[in-house]
Protein backbone atom coordinates (compact mmCIF):
# COMPACT_ATOMS: atom_id res chain seq x y z
CA UNK A 1 0.00 0.00 0.00
CA UNK A 2 1.30 3.45 -0.84
CA UNK A 3 1.47 5.79 2.10
CA UNK A 4 1.55 9.57 1.61
CA UNK A 5 4.56 11.18 3.29
CA UNK A 6 4.47 14.71 1.93
CA UNK A 7 1.61 16.52 0.33
CA UNK A 8 1.49 20.06 -0.97
CA UNK A 9 -1.83 21.81 -1.36
CA UNK A 10 -2.26 24.77 -3.72
CA UNK A 11 1.29 25.87 -2.99
CA UNK A 12 2.09 29.22 -4.57
CA UNK A 13 5.36 31.09 -4.17
CA UNK A 14 6.52 34.53 -5.24
CA UNK A 15 10.04 35.93 -5.28
CA UNK A 16 9.13 39.58 -4.90
CA UNK A 17 6.66 40.05 -7.75
CA UNK A 18 7.83 37.08 -9.75
CA UNK A 19 5.64 34.02 -9.62
CA UNK A 20 7.89 30.99 -9.12
CA UNK A 21 5.38 28.29 -8.16
CA UNK A 22 1.77 28.34 -9.15
CA UNK A 23 -0.82 26.32 -7.28
CA UNK A 24 1.16 23.10 -6.85
CA UNK A 25 -0.79 20.17 -5.47
CA UNK A 26 1.17 16.96 -5.23
CA UNK A 27 1.42 13.85 -3.03
CA UNK A 28 4.81 12.28 -2.41
CA UNK A 29 4.84 8.67 -1.24
CA UNK A 30 6.75 7.12 1.61
CA UNK A 31 9.90 5.12 0.81
CA UNK A 32 9.73 6.00 -2.85
CA UNK A 33 12.00 8.10 -5.00
CA UNK A 34 10.23 11.04 -6.56
CA UNK A 35 12.03 12.92 -9.33
CA UNK A 36 11.28 16.57 -10.14
CA UNK A 37 12.18 17.37 -13.71
CA UNK A 38 11.80 20.34 -16.03
CA UNK A 39 13.85 23.02 -17.78
CA UNK A 40 15.91 25.57 -15.82
CA UNK A 41 13.79 28.09 -13.96
CA UNK A 42 10.71 25.88 -13.97
CA UNK A 43 10.43 25.92 -10.18
CA UNK A 44 11.54 22.38 -9.38
CA UNK A 45 14.37 23.46 -7.05
CA UNK A 46 12.15 26.09 -5.50
CA UNK A 47 9.53 23.43 -4.81
CA UNK A 48 12.15 21.16 -3.25
CA UNK A 49 13.27 23.97 -0.96
CA UNK A 50 9.74 24.64 0.24
CA UNK A 51 9.68 21.12 1.69
CA UNK A 52 12.21 21.97 4.44
CA UNK A 53 11.44 25.68 4.41
CA UNK A 54 14.87 26.67 3.10
CA UNK A 55 13.15 29.44 1.13
CA UNK A 56 12.56 31.13 4.47
CA UNK A 57 16.17 32.31 4.26
CA UNK A 58 15.59 34.31 1.10
CA UNK A 59 14.20 37.80 1.62
CA UNK A 60 10.94 38.82 -0.11
CA UNK A 61 9.59 35.32 -0.55
CA UNK A 62 5.80 35.08 -0.28
CA UNK A 63 4.22 31.66 0.14
CA UNK A 64 0.56 30.67 0.18
CA UNK A 65 -0.95 27.21 0.36
CA UNK A 66 0.17 24.37 2.60
CA UNK A 67 2.65 21.55 2.80
CA UNK A 68 1.83 18.59 5.03
CA UNK A 69 4.44 16.16 6.24
CA UNK A 70 2.94 13.15 8.05
CA UNK A 71 -0.27 15.14 8.10
CA UNK A 72 1.24 18.12 9.90
CA UNK A 73 1.19 21.50 8.18
CA UNK A 74 4.80 22.70 8.13
CA UNK A 75 3.73 26.24 7.28
CA UNK A 76 1.72 26.47 10.48
CA UNK A 77 2.92 29.27 12.79
CA UNK A 78 3.43 26.76 15.61
CA UNK A 79 5.99 24.76 13.67
CA UNK A 80 9.60 24.92 14.88
CA UNK A 81 11.58 25.13 11.64
CA UNK A 82 14.76 23.90 13.31
CA UNK A 83 13.05 20.71 14.45
CA UNK A 84 11.42 20.29 11.08
CA UNK A 85 14.79 20.40 9.33
CA UNK A 86 16.14 17.70 11.61
CA UNK A 87 13.60 15.33 10.09
CA UNK A 88 14.63 16.23 6.56
CA UNK A 89 18.11 15.74 5.16
CA UNK A 90 19.23 17.85 2.22
CA UNK A 91 21.94 17.29 -0.36
CA UNK A 92 22.88 20.27 -2.49
CA UNK A 93 23.88 20.67 -6.11
CA UNK A 94 27.42 21.72 -5.29
CA UNK A 95 28.98 19.47 -2.68
CA UNK A 96 29.46 21.67 0.35
CA UNK A 97 31.38 19.88 3.10
CA UNK A 98 32.47 22.07 5.99
CA UNK A 99 36.14 22.99 6.22
CA UNK A 100 36.47 20.39 8.96
CA UNK A 101 37.66 16.79 9.14
CA UNK A 102 35.66 14.00 7.52
CA UNK A 103 34.63 12.81 10.96
CA UNK A 104 33.56 16.27 12.14
CA UNK A 105 31.48 16.80 9.01
CA UNK A 106 29.37 13.73 9.70
CA UNK A 107 29.31 14.31 13.46
CA UNK A 108 28.14 17.92 12.98
CA UNK A 109 24.42 17.15 12.94
CA UNK A 110 24.41 14.72 15.89
CA UNK A 111 26.58 17.14 17.88
CA UNK A 112 24.26 20.11 17.41
CA UNK A 113 21.47 17.80 18.53
CA UNK A 114 23.30 17.38 21.79
CA UNK A 115 24.95 13.98 21.38
CA UNK A 116 28.24 14.18 23.28
CA UNK A 117 29.07 10.55 23.96
CA UNK A 118 32.16 9.75 21.90
CA UNK A 119 31.27 6.09 21.44
CA UNK A 120 27.77 6.94 20.26
CA UNK A 121 29.16 9.53 17.84
CA UNK A 122 31.72 7.07 16.46
CA UNK A 123 28.93 4.62 15.84
CA UNK A 124 26.70 7.19 14.10
CA UNK A 125 29.56 8.40 11.92
CA UNK A 126 30.54 4.88 10.90
CA UNK A 127 26.97 3.89 10.08
CA UNK A 128 26.30 7.03 8.07
CA UNK A 129 29.51 6.62 6.10
CA UNK A 130 28.74 2.95 5.45
CA UNK A 131 25.19 3.78 4.33
CA UNK A 132 26.53 6.29 1.86
CA UNK A 133 29.06 3.81 0.50
CA UNK A 134 32.13 5.84 1.32
CA UNK A 135 33.31 4.15 4.53
CA UNK A 136 35.92 1.94 2.86
CA UNK A 137 37.45 4.93 1.10
CA UNK A 138 37.78 7.14 4.17
CA UNK A 139 37.92 4.87 7.22
CA UNK A 140 41.69 5.28 7.57
CA UNK A 141 41.66 9.05 7.31
CA UNK A 142 38.64 10.22 9.23
CA UNK A 143 40.61 13.07 10.73
CA UNK A 144 41.81 14.44 7.39
CA UNK A 145 40.13 17.51 5.95
CA UNK A 146 36.99 16.79 3.96
CA UNK A 147 38.17 19.32 1.38
CA UNK A 148 40.87 16.86 0.29
CA UNK A 149 38.30 14.41 -1.06
CA UNK A 150 37.34 14.20 -4.72
CA UNK A 151 34.10 15.81 -5.89
CA UNK A 152 32.21 12.52 -5.93
CA UNK A 153 33.51 11.54 -2.50
CA UNK A 154 32.58 14.96 -1.14
CA UNK A 155 29.03 14.53 -2.39
CA UNK A 156 28.72 11.10 -0.77
CA UNK A 157 30.15 12.60 2.41
CA UNK A 158 27.42 15.25 2.25
CA UNK A 159 24.86 12.44 1.96
CA UNK A 160 26.44 10.76 4.99
CA UNK A 161 26.26 14.06 6.84
CA UNK A 162 22.55 14.31 6.05
CA UNK A 163 21.92 10.68 7.09
CA UNK A 164 23.70 11.16 10.42
CA UNK A 165 20.80 13.15 11.86
CA UNK A 166 18.54 10.19 11.13
CA UNK A 167 16.06 11.97 8.86
CA UNK A 168 12.92 10.47 7.38
CA UNK A 169 13.07 12.41 4.14
CA UNK A 170 16.06 13.22 1.95
CA UNK A 171 15.89 16.12 -0.48
CA UNK A 172 18.45 16.12 -3.26
CA UNK A 173 18.99 19.14 -5.46
CA UNK A 174 20.74 17.89 -8.61
CA UNK A 175 23.17 15.90 -6.50
CA UNK A 176 25.15 14.53 -9.43
CA UNK A 177 25.11 17.43 -11.86
CA UNK A 178 28.71 18.39 -11.13
CA UNK A 179 30.07 14.84 -11.07
CA UNK A 180 31.75 12.54 -13.58
CA UNK A 181 29.83 9.48 -14.88
CA UNK A 182 31.44 7.02 -12.46
CA UNK A 183 30.68 9.16 -9.41
CA UNK A 184 27.19 9.73 -10.77
CA UNK A 185 26.63 5.98 -11.06
CA UNK A 186 27.73 5.58 -7.44
CA UNK A 187 25.29 8.22 -6.27
CA UNK A 188 22.45 6.63 -8.24
CA UNK A 189 23.21 3.22 -6.80
CA UNK A 190 23.19 4.82 -3.38
CA UNK A 191 19.77 6.39 -3.96
CA UNK A 192 18.50 2.97 -4.91
CA UNK A 193 19.70 1.48 -1.63
CA UNK A 194 18.48 4.36 0.50
CA UNK A 195 14.88 4.31 -0.63
CA UNK A 196 14.08 1.30 1.54
CA UNK A 197 14.55 3.45 4.62
CA UNK A 198 13.93 6.99 3.39
CA UNK A 199 11.53 9.00 1.31
CA UNK A 200 13.64 10.66 -1.37
CA UNK A 201 12.83 13.67 -3.50
CA UNK A 202 15.38 14.43 -6.17
CA UNK A 203 15.64 17.34 -8.58
CA UNK A 204 17.46 16.44 -11.74
CA UNK A 205 18.26 17.87 -15.15
CA UNK A 206 19.21 14.49 -16.41
CA UNK A 207 16.25 12.66 -17.90
CA UNK A 208 17.93 9.26 -17.97
CA UNK A 209 18.76 9.70 -14.33
CA UNK A 210 15.16 10.42 -13.45
CA UNK A 211 14.09 7.37 -15.45
CA UNK A 212 16.71 5.17 -13.78
CA UNK A 213 16.35 6.09 -10.13
CA UNK A 214 12.82 7.28 -9.55
CA UNK A 215 9.48 5.61 -8.93
CA UNK A 216 7.46 8.77 -9.54
CA UNK A 217 8.19 11.77 -11.70
CA UNK A 218 6.78 15.28 -11.60
CA UNK A 219 7.27 17.51 -14.61
CA UNK A 220 7.38 21.24 -13.90
CA UNK A 221 7.20 23.97 -16.47
CA UNK A 222 7.13 27.74 -15.86
CA UNK A 223 6.20 27.28 -12.21
CA UNK A 224 3.38 24.89 -12.88
CA UNK A 225 3.09 21.18 -12.29
CA UNK A 226 2.28 19.89 -15.75
CA UNK A 227 2.14 16.18 -15.10
CA UNK A 228 2.80 13.81 -12.22
CA UNK A 229 2.68 10.05 -12.14
CA UNK A 230 4.60 6.81 -12.14
CA UNK A 231 7.97 7.29 -13.78
CA UNK A 232 7.35 4.42 -16.19
CA UNK A 233 4.15 6.04 -17.38
CA UNK A 234 5.61 9.56 -17.66
CA UNK A 235 8.52 8.31 -19.74
CA UNK A 236 6.64 5.91 -21.98
CA UNK A 237 3.15 7.24 -22.32
CA UNK A 238 2.71 10.75 -20.92
CA UNK A 239 -0.73 12.31 -20.99
CA UNK A 240 0.38 15.80 -21.90
CA UNK A 241 2.03 16.88 -25.10
CA UNK A 242 4.39 19.27 -23.23
CA UNK A 243 5.71 16.39 -21.14
CA UNK A 244 6.33 14.29 -24.18
CA UNK A 245 8.09 17.15 -25.95
CA UNK A 246 10.35 17.72 -22.96
CA UNK A 247 11.36 14.14 -22.31
CA UNK A 248 11.99 13.45 -25.96
CA UNK A 249 14.26 16.49 -26.03
CA UNK A 250 12.22 18.69 -28.32
CA UNK A 251 12.65 21.63 -25.92
CA UNK A 252 14.20 22.46 -22.58
CA UNK B 1 60.08 66.75 -32.59
CA UNK B 2 56.36 66.73 -33.10
CA UNK B 3 54.70 68.92 -30.50
CA UNK B 4 52.07 66.39 -29.53
CA UNK B 5 54.69 63.73 -28.99
CA UNK B 6 56.67 66.15 -26.84
CA UNK B 7 53.65 66.76 -24.63
CA UNK B 8 53.07 63.05 -24.36
CA UNK B 9 56.64 62.36 -23.31
CA UNK B 10 56.55 65.21 -20.82
CA UNK B 11 53.35 63.94 -19.21
CA UNK B 12 54.75 60.43 -18.92
CA UNK B 13 57.93 61.76 -17.33
CA UNK B 14 56.13 63.99 -14.84
CA UNK B 15 53.63 61.39 -13.70
CA UNK B 16 56.36 58.75 -13.54
CA UNK B 17 58.66 60.99 -11.53
CA UNK B 18 55.91 61.87 -9.08
CA UNK B 19 55.10 58.22 -8.57
CA UNK B 20 58.76 57.39 -8.20
CA UNK B 21 59.25 60.10 -5.61
CA UNK B 22 56.99 58.12 -3.24
CA UNK B 23 59.55 55.33 -3.23
CA UNK B 24 62.38 57.83 -2.85
CA UNK B 25 60.69 59.46 0.13
CA UNK B 26 60.15 56.18 1.94
CA UNK B 27 63.73 55.13 1.14
CA UNK B 28 65.14 58.39 2.50
CA UNK B 29 63.12 58.04 5.68
CA UNK B 30 64.26 54.47 6.18
CA UNK B 31 67.91 55.17 5.37
CA UNK B 32 68.14 58.20 7.64
CA UNK B 33 66.54 56.30 10.50
CA UNK B 34 68.65 53.20 10.01
CA UNK B 35 71.93 55.14 9.74
CA UNK B 36 71.05 57.32 12.70
CA UNK B 37 69.93 54.52 14.97
CA UNK B 38 71.84 51.42 14.00
CA UNK B 39 74.81 51.99 16.30
CA UNK B 40 72.55 52.28 19.25
CA UNK B 41 70.57 49.14 18.60
CA UNK B 42 71.73 46.52 21.03
CA UNK B 43 70.03 43.92 23.13
CA UNK B 44 70.75 46.08 26.11
CA UNK B 45 68.97 49.01 24.49
CA UNK B 46 65.81 46.95 24.30
CA UNK B 47 66.05 45.60 27.81
CA UNK B 48 67.17 48.52 29.98
CA UNK B 49 65.59 51.72 31.26
CA UNK B 50 66.36 55.27 30.17
CA UNK B 51 69.17 56.81 32.19
CA UNK B 52 70.68 60.24 32.86
CA UNK B 53 67.77 62.31 31.63
CA UNK B 54 67.14 59.95 28.71
CA UNK B 55 70.53 60.61 27.17
CA UNK B 56 71.66 57.08 27.96
CA UNK B 57 70.13 53.66 28.57
CA UNK B 58 67.37 51.88 26.74
CA UNK B 59 63.68 51.89 26.07
CA UNK B 60 62.41 48.80 27.86
CA UNK B 61 59.65 50.53 29.87
CA UNK B 62 58.29 52.19 26.71
CA UNK B 63 58.38 48.91 24.80
CA UNK B 64 56.71 47.11 27.69
CA UNK B 65 54.06 49.80 28.03
CA UNK B 66 53.29 49.74 24.31
CA UNK B 67 52.88 45.96 24.28
CA UNK B 68 50.67 46.06 27.36
CA UNK B 69 48.59 48.86 25.82
CA UNK B 70 47.90 46.96 22.62
CA UNK B 71 47.10 43.74 24.49
CA UNK B 72 44.49 45.39 26.72
CA UNK B 73 43.21 47.34 23.74
CA UNK B 74 42.77 44.13 21.73
CA UNK B 75 40.99 42.39 24.58
CA UNK B 76 38.43 45.20 24.41
CA UNK B 77 38.29 45.95 20.69
CA UNK B 78 38.39 42.47 19.12
CA UNK B 79 35.32 40.91 20.81
CA UNK B 80 33.40 44.18 20.59
CA UNK B 81 34.25 44.61 16.91
CA UNK B 82 33.66 40.96 16.04
CA UNK B 83 30.25 40.93 17.68
CA UNK B 84 29.28 44.13 15.87
CA UNK B 85 30.44 42.67 12.56
CA UNK B 86 28.41 39.51 13.20
CA UNK B 87 25.31 41.56 13.91
CA UNK B 88 25.81 43.65 10.78
CA UNK B 89 26.46 40.78 8.40
CA UNK B 90 24.29 38.02 9.87
CA UNK B 91 21.35 39.54 11.67
CA UNK B 92 20.69 43.08 10.48
CA UNK B 93 18.71 43.51 7.31
CA UNK B 94 21.23 45.41 5.15
CA UNK B 95 18.53 47.81 3.98
CA UNK B 96 17.16 48.56 7.43
CA UNK B 97 17.65 51.98 8.96
CA UNK B 98 19.46 50.59 11.99
CA UNK B 99 22.07 48.76 9.86
CA UNK B 100 22.64 51.85 7.74
CA UNK B 101 23.01 53.99 10.84
CA UNK B 102 25.54 51.61 12.37
CA UNK B 103 27.56 51.51 9.18
CA UNK B 104 27.51 55.28 8.98
CA UNK B 105 28.67 55.47 12.59
CA UNK B 106 31.53 53.05 11.92
CA UNK B 107 32.68 55.09 8.91
CA UNK B 108 32.43 58.32 10.88
CA UNK B 109 34.34 56.81 13.78
CA UNK B 110 37.20 55.90 11.47
CA UNK B 111 37.35 59.50 10.24
CA UNK B 112 37.46 61.17 13.65
CA UNK B 113 40.90 62.72 14.36
CA UNK B 114 42.88 60.77 16.94
CA UNK B 115 43.23 63.70 19.31
CA UNK B 116 39.43 63.86 19.62
CA UNK B 117 39.48 60.28 20.88
CA UNK B 118 42.05 61.39 23.45
CA UNK B 119 39.81 64.20 24.64
CA UNK B 120 36.81 61.89 24.67
CA UNK B 121 38.74 59.36 26.75
CA UNK B 122 39.68 62.07 29.21
CA UNK B 123 36.14 63.31 29.49
CA UNK B 124 34.30 59.98 29.42
CA UNK B 125 36.57 57.35 30.98
CA UNK B 126 38.53 59.48 33.44
CA UNK B 127 36.24 62.32 34.43
CA UNK B 128 32.94 60.47 34.14
CA UNK B 129 33.44 56.74 34.75
CA UNK B 130 36.71 56.94 36.72
CA UNK B 131 35.63 59.78 38.96
CA UNK B 132 32.24 58.14 39.35
CA UNK B 133 33.90 54.92 40.52
CA UNK B 134 36.08 56.83 42.96
CA UNK B 135 33.12 58.66 44.41
CA UNK B 136 30.98 55.59 44.83
CA UNK B 137 33.57 52.95 45.78
CA UNK B 138 36.54 54.81 47.28
CA UNK B 139 34.68 57.67 48.96
CA UNK B 140 36.27 60.24 46.71
CA UNK B 141 39.87 59.06 47.03
CA UNK B 142 41.69 59.39 43.72
CA UNK B 143 42.19 55.94 42.21
CA UNK B 144 40.45 55.54 38.85
CA UNK B 145 39.69 59.20 38.18
CA UNK B 146 43.15 59.84 36.75
CA UNK B 147 45.06 58.74 33.66
CA UNK B 148 46.04 55.06 33.64
CA UNK B 149 46.73 52.20 31.25
CA UNK B 150 43.16 50.88 31.36
CA UNK B 151 41.60 54.16 30.25
CA UNK B 152 44.30 54.67 27.63
CA UNK B 153 43.74 51.16 26.24
CA UNK B 154 39.97 51.60 26.13
CA UNK B 155 40.35 54.96 24.40
CA UNK B 156 42.69 53.36 21.89
CA UNK B 157 40.23 50.51 21.35
CA UNK B 158 37.59 53.03 20.22
CA UNK B 159 40.01 54.30 17.61
CA UNK B 160 40.81 50.82 16.31
CA UNK B 161 37.25 49.47 16.48
CA UNK B 162 36.35 50.38 12.86
CA UNK B 163 39.42 48.52 11.61
CA UNK B 164 38.30 45.36 13.41
CA UNK B 165 34.68 45.66 12.28
CA UNK B 166 35.55 46.14 8.62
CA UNK B 167 38.07 43.26 8.47
CA UNK B 168 35.82 40.82 10.28
CA UNK B 169 32.83 41.70 8.12
CA UNK B 170 34.89 41.22 5.00
CA UNK B 171 35.98 37.79 6.22
CA UNK B 172 32.44 36.76 7.20
CA UNK B 173 31.25 37.56 3.70
CA UNK B 174 33.74 35.06 2.24
CA UNK B 175 32.03 32.18 4.08
CA UNK B 176 29.88 30.76 1.27
CA UNK B 177 26.10 30.64 1.55
CA UNK B 178 26.31 26.88 0.77
CA UNK B 179 28.00 26.27 4.11
CA UNK B 180 25.34 28.14 6.03
CA UNK B 181 22.58 26.30 4.17
CA UNK B 182 24.23 22.94 4.83
CA UNK B 183 24.31 23.72 8.52
CA UNK B 184 20.75 25.04 8.68
CA UNK B 185 19.43 22.09 6.68
CA UNK B 186 20.91 19.79 9.32
CA UNK B 187 18.67 21.44 11.87
CA UNK B 188 21.21 23.86 13.30
CA UNK B 189 19.89 27.11 14.67
CA UNK B 190 21.19 30.36 13.29
CA UNK B 191 23.43 30.88 16.30
CA UNK B 192 24.82 27.33 16.07
CA UNK B 193 25.58 28.01 12.41
CA UNK B 194 27.36 31.24 13.23
CA UNK B 195 29.33 29.69 16.06
CA UNK B 196 30.35 26.48 14.33
CA UNK B 197 30.59 27.45 10.68
CA UNK B 198 30.74 31.21 10.17
CA UNK B 199 33.17 32.19 12.92
CA UNK B 200 35.64 29.33 12.30
CA UNK B 201 35.50 30.27 8.61
CA UNK B 202 36.36 33.88 9.37
CA UNK B 203 39.13 33.27 11.90
CA UNK B 204 41.83 34.55 9.56
CA UNK B 205 39.80 37.73 9.09
CA UNK B 206 39.42 38.18 12.81
CA UNK B 207 43.19 37.74 13.13
CA UNK B 208 43.84 40.22 10.34
CA UNK B 209 41.59 42.75 12.02
CA UNK B 210 43.35 42.23 15.31
CA UNK B 211 46.79 42.68 13.80
CA UNK B 212 45.80 45.81 11.88
CA UNK B 213 44.24 47.23 15.02
CA UNK B 214 47.35 46.41 17.03
CA UNK B 215 49.62 48.00 14.44
CA UNK B 216 47.47 51.12 14.36
CA UNK B 217 47.30 51.25 18.13
CA UNK B 218 51.04 50.76 18.53
CA UNK B 219 51.78 53.83 16.46
CA UNK B 220 49.21 56.35 17.67
CA UNK B 221 49.98 58.78 20.48
CA UNK B 222 47.15 61.29 20.48
CA UNK B 223 44.54 59.05 22.19
CA UNK B 224 46.85 58.25 25.09
CA UNK B 225 48.29 61.73 25.65
CA UNK B 226 45.71 62.67 28.27
CA UNK B 227 44.55 59.22 29.24
CA UNK B 228 47.53 57.35 30.62
CA UNK B 229 50.92 57.79 28.92
CA UNK B 230 53.65 59.00 31.25
CA UNK B 231 56.71 61.12 30.60
CA UNK B 232 58.96 58.93 32.68
CA UNK B 233 58.32 56.20 35.22
CA UNK B 234 60.82 54.56 37.52
CA UNK B 235 58.67 51.45 37.78
CA UNK B 236 56.83 49.32 35.27
CA UNK B 237 53.03 49.40 35.52
CA UNK B 238 51.75 46.55 37.69
CA UNK B 239 48.06 47.38 37.88
CA UNK B 240 45.39 48.66 35.52
CA UNK B 241 45.33 51.90 37.47
CA UNK B 242 49.03 52.60 36.81
CA UNK B 243 50.36 54.92 34.17
CA UNK B 244 52.75 53.61 31.52
CA UNK B 245 55.42 54.65 29.05
CA UNK B 246 54.93 54.30 25.31
CA UNK B 247 57.29 54.15 22.31
CA UNK B 248 55.65 56.88 20.24
CA UNK B 249 55.20 59.16 23.20
CA UNK B 250 58.77 58.48 24.27
CA UNK B 251 60.05 59.71 20.89
CA UNK B 252 57.96 62.86 21.25
CA UNK B 253 59.24 63.47 24.77
CA UNK B 254 62.87 62.91 23.84
CA UNK B 255 62.69 65.25 20.88
CA UNK B 256 60.88 68.08 22.64
CA UNK B 257 61.16 67.81 26.42
CA UNK B 258 64.57 66.29 27.04
CA UNK B 259 67.22 68.36 28.85
CA UNK B 260 69.62 67.80 26.01
CA UNK B 261 67.84 67.06 22.76
CA UNK B 262 71.02 66.66 20.70
CA UNK B 263 72.37 63.98 22.97
CA UNK B 264 69.18 61.96 22.77
CA UNK B 265 69.24 62.00 18.97
CA UNK B 266 70.68 58.50 18.39
CA UNK B 267 68.22 57.10 20.94
CA UNK B 268 65.40 58.80 19.09
CA UNK B 269 66.51 57.25 15.83
CA UNK B 270 66.84 53.81 17.38
CA UNK B 271 63.44 54.08 19.10
CA UNK B 272 61.83 55.20 15.85
CA UNK B 273 63.42 52.26 14.07
CA UNK B 274 61.98 49.85 16.64
CA UNK B 275 58.52 51.39 16.32
CA UNK B 276 58.66 51.23 12.52
CA UNK B 277 59.87 47.64 12.46
CA UNK B 278 57.06 46.75 14.87
CA UNK B 279 54.26 48.33 12.84
CA UNK B 280 55.69 47.31 9.45
CA UNK B 281 55.99 43.68 10.38
CA UNK B 282 52.47 43.68 11.82
CA UNK B 283 51.12 45.22 8.62
CA UNK B 284 53.02 42.72 6.51
CA UNK B 285 51.52 39.88 8.51
CA UNK B 286 48.05 41.35 8.01
CA UNK B 287 48.61 41.68 4.25
CA UNK B 288 49.72 38.04 4.03
CA UNK B 289 46.68 36.83 5.98
CA UNK B 290 44.38 38.96 3.90
CA UNK B 291 45.69 37.61 0.61
CA UNK B 292 45.09 34.13 1.99
CA UNK B 293 41.44 35.02 2.65
CA UNK B 294 41.06 36.50 -0.83
CA UNK B 295 42.47 33.37 -2.46
CA UNK B 296 40.13 31.23 -0.44
CA UNK B 297 37.07 33.23 -1.47
CA UNK B 298 38.02 33.05 -5.16
CA UNK B 299 38.24 29.27 -4.95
Amino acid sequence: MKEIKISSESLTLYYGNKLALSNITLNIFKNKVTALIGPSGCGKSTFLRTLNRMNDLIPNVKITGNVFIDGINIYDNQIDVVNLRKKIGMVFQKSNPFAKSIYENVAYGPKINGIRDKKKLDEIVENALKQSAIWDEVKDRLNDSALGLSGGQQQRLCIARALAVNPEIILMDEPASALDPISTAKIEELIFQLKDSYTIVIVTHNMQQAARVSDYTAFFYLGELIEYGKTKKIFTNPDKKQTEDYITGRFG
Amino acid sequence: MDKRKLIDTTVISITGLMALSIIVIILIIMIVIIIGGKNYLTWEFLTSSPQEGMTKGGIFPALYGTVLLVIIMSIAAVPFGTITAIYLSEYANPKSRIAKTIRFAVRTLSGVPAIIFGLFGLGFFIKFIGAGLDNSLYSGELKWGQPNILWASLTMSLLTLPVVIVSVEEAIRTVPIDMREASLALGATKWQTIRKVVIPGSLTGIMTGTILAVSRGAGEIAPILFTGAAYYLAHLPTSLSDQFMNLGYHIYIMSTQSANVDETLPIQFATTLILLVLTFSLNLLAILLRSRIRNKSVK
